[in-house]
């Protein structure tokens, strides 16, 4: 009996356990609302909603989860939240208008793309002073970092090109040409490969990390969907970076790309002008900001059917995993 | 197998074997609501934006949507085809036949909506997996939470057809039962376009779907493919059902009938 009881109480355990693992909050930062929405990722409902600066929109946790930085654009700041209070601890000197950024490795350096000076900051969060600002093309928009840290990129809107930045100097080291209107990139594959996706272009591009040469370019075509609103802009790879889901903006569609033949395998119908997402702790869940319909649409990665729609604030743009 | 039990099972089966025997009338029963499915709502998937609402969870495409409305087209369509059936058995003299027998009339009539709704649900069931081919499928609970809501609303469209041949008495009055029952009842429900958007356009029109025994039948089915249970839908087709019923009854009374009047 104590040896059935005991099977039972580790069962238990390890149940929890496992739910807890995959428990966590996605944050989402709602640009018309100046707030940001807290949505459990068990339960798929709204459970908090914190006061932002004015337009928020990228949105980054720290490597301990500890601090929640918050590209407040209008505000002209990125704004330093405790998570689990919500409050606002202070702000960082971001530039001009940051629209998005991207946390070094180090949980030190923050890369901002300022998209109205034509520049992109680096801000040393720990002593909140700004380390060096680097002149790219204009309207600098996507921002990524390599895992290794080597590399920063920032893409810029109207000069049309990848910004590649050795973050050992902070000076550009190489500057490629992308489609029309390029809104954000990632490094995938250990950071062997740079993508970055094009707006207007309706393509997604990868990149040669070691060359910074093009590797393969894909376009989407949506049933039922003029070619026109197929506007390609943030994206997240799953675990072992095999498939990327690709929010095409006004196409109210994710794509499912594969990230080893590059061929674009499914579409996934969401909420209104879709802009960015995260994926829940296992990776099994995604949530997708969609800004004209005000929702987040979870989807389940395996079956890649949309499960729901949460309703938040109004406009949501950014999204980042919190466990 | 007692006295009632046989019949039921003998005109179960002689509507059964009519079907099968008809081939054209099952593609035909298929092809209408796939035609639907695949050319109307390919058409329309663009021009009608869809706000979530229940049983949907999230943003549906236009073929999700018009599903259940496409079963309930069969199970219509059927329950009319069913009404021409027994005309046609009028004329032909085997409705005599039938009546004469020593059970209740109501048993008879009762038999009769059992053999046509178990051919409509078979019916619907083929849409289903043919709808599911091509790419519009339901949660897999669903198809078997459906099968009570399509039972019911299958009853419900039948007892109206059962109702209705009892006021024609010619085949060629058929054409009217198109023209004022299944147009009607199909385009003024929430088969096609959900209510709040018929709402947008005209209130008297929405007032209209809203009493419209159809649109219970169809979001019964809806609801119920999607594991949600809508009681007021039930309810009404129920009601519907009942009323439908009593009145065919009444309808094939004897002393109504030419059956009756002529022994």
């Amino acid at each position: 009996m104590i040896y059935l009881s005991k099977i039972a109480g580790a069962a238990i355990m390890l149940a929890v356990t496992c739910s807890m693992a995959n428990s966590g909050e996605i944050w989402v930062t709602n640009e018309k609302d100046d707030t940001v929405s807290v949505i459990d990722t068990d339960s798929l409902e709204v459970i908090q909603t914190y006061e932002t600066g004015e337009r928020p929109r990228g949105i980054t946790f720290s490597n301990d989860f500890s601090r929640v930085y918050i590209c407040a654009s209008d505000s002209d700041a990125v704004q330093v939240m405790d998570p689990n209070t919500g409050r606002i601890l202070h702000d960082l000197p971001s530039g001009e208008d940051p629209e998005q950024f991207v946390l070094h490795p180090d949980d030190t350096h923050l890369y901002i793309a300022n998209e109205d000076d034509a520049i992109t900051t680096v801000v040393n969060t720990q002593t909140r002073k700004v380390v060096a600002q680097i002149d790219v093309g204009v309207e600098p928009e996507g921002m990524a970092v390599s895992p290794d840290g080597k590399i920063a990129i920032t893409t810029s809107e109207t000069t049309n090109m990848a910004h590649w930045i050795d973050t050992a100097t902070q000076e550009l080291f190489a500057n490629t040409l992308v489609d029309s209107r390029p809104r954000h990139a990632e490094f995938a594959k250990d950071g062997s490969e740079m993508w970055v996706s094009s707006e207007i272009g309706g393509t997604l591009t990868v990149f040669d990390t070691a060359t910074q040469s093009e590797k393969a370019k894909m376009s989407f075509e949506v049933q039922g969907v003029h070619p026109d609103r197929v506007q390609p802009v943030g994206f997240e790879f799953t675990s072992g970076d095999t498939h990327a889901f690709v929010a095409l903006g006004p196409a109210n569609h994710i794509a499912v790309v594969n990230a080893d033949t590059y061929a674009v395998e499914d579409y996934i119908l969401v909420g209104r002008r879709v802009w960015h997402m995260a994926f829940n702790a296992d990776k099994t869940k995604l949530f997708t900001t969609n800004g004209v319909s005000g929702d987040v649409t979870v989807i389940d990665v395996a079956s890649r059917k949309a499960l729901k729609s949460i309703k938040v604030g109004r406009f949501p743009w950014g999204a980042a995993f919190r466990p | 197998m007692n006295r009632y039990a046989t019949s039921l099972l003998a005109i179960v089966k002689r509507e059964a074997l009519r079907f099968i025997h008809q081939r054209e009338r099952f593609i035909a029963a298929l092809v209408r609501p796939l035609v639907w499915l695949l050319v109307f709502a390919a058409g329309f998937r663009a021009a009608l934006g869809l706000s979530i609402i229940p049983p949907y969870q999230t943003y549906i495409t236009y073929e999700t949507y018009i599903v259940p409305g496409l079963c309930g087209m069969i199970l219509l369509f059927n329950g009319m085809q069913s009404s021409l059936s027994l005309v046609y058995d009028r004329e032909m003299g085997s409705m005599k036949l039938l009546l004469t027998s020593p059970l209740p009339r109501w048993w008879l009539l009762f038999s009769k909506l059992v053999g046509s709704t178990a051919i409509s649900v078979l019916q619907v069931y083929a849409f289903l997996a043919i709808a599911a081919v091509f790419g519009v499928s339901m949660p897999v609970p669903g198809y078997l939470a459906v099968l009570p809501a399509l039972i019911v609303g299958g009853i419900m469209l039948g007892a109206l057809g059962l109702l209705l041949s009892s006021f024609i008495s010619q085949l060629e009055n058929f054409a009217g039962v198109m023209n004022f029952v299944i147009f009607p009842m199909f385009f003024l429900s929430s088969a096609l376009y959900p209510l709040w958007k018929m709402a947008e356009s005209s209130q008297l029109l929405y007032t209209i779907c809203a009493l419209n025994p159809f649109t219970h039948a169809v979001e019964l089915i809806r609801f119920a493919l999607y594991l949600d249970f809508n009681g007021s839908a039930l309810i009404w087709t129920v009601l519907a059902a009942t009323v439908f019923t009593c009145a065919a009854l009444w309808g094939y009374k004897p002393s109504r009938t030419s059956e009756g009047r002529k022994p």
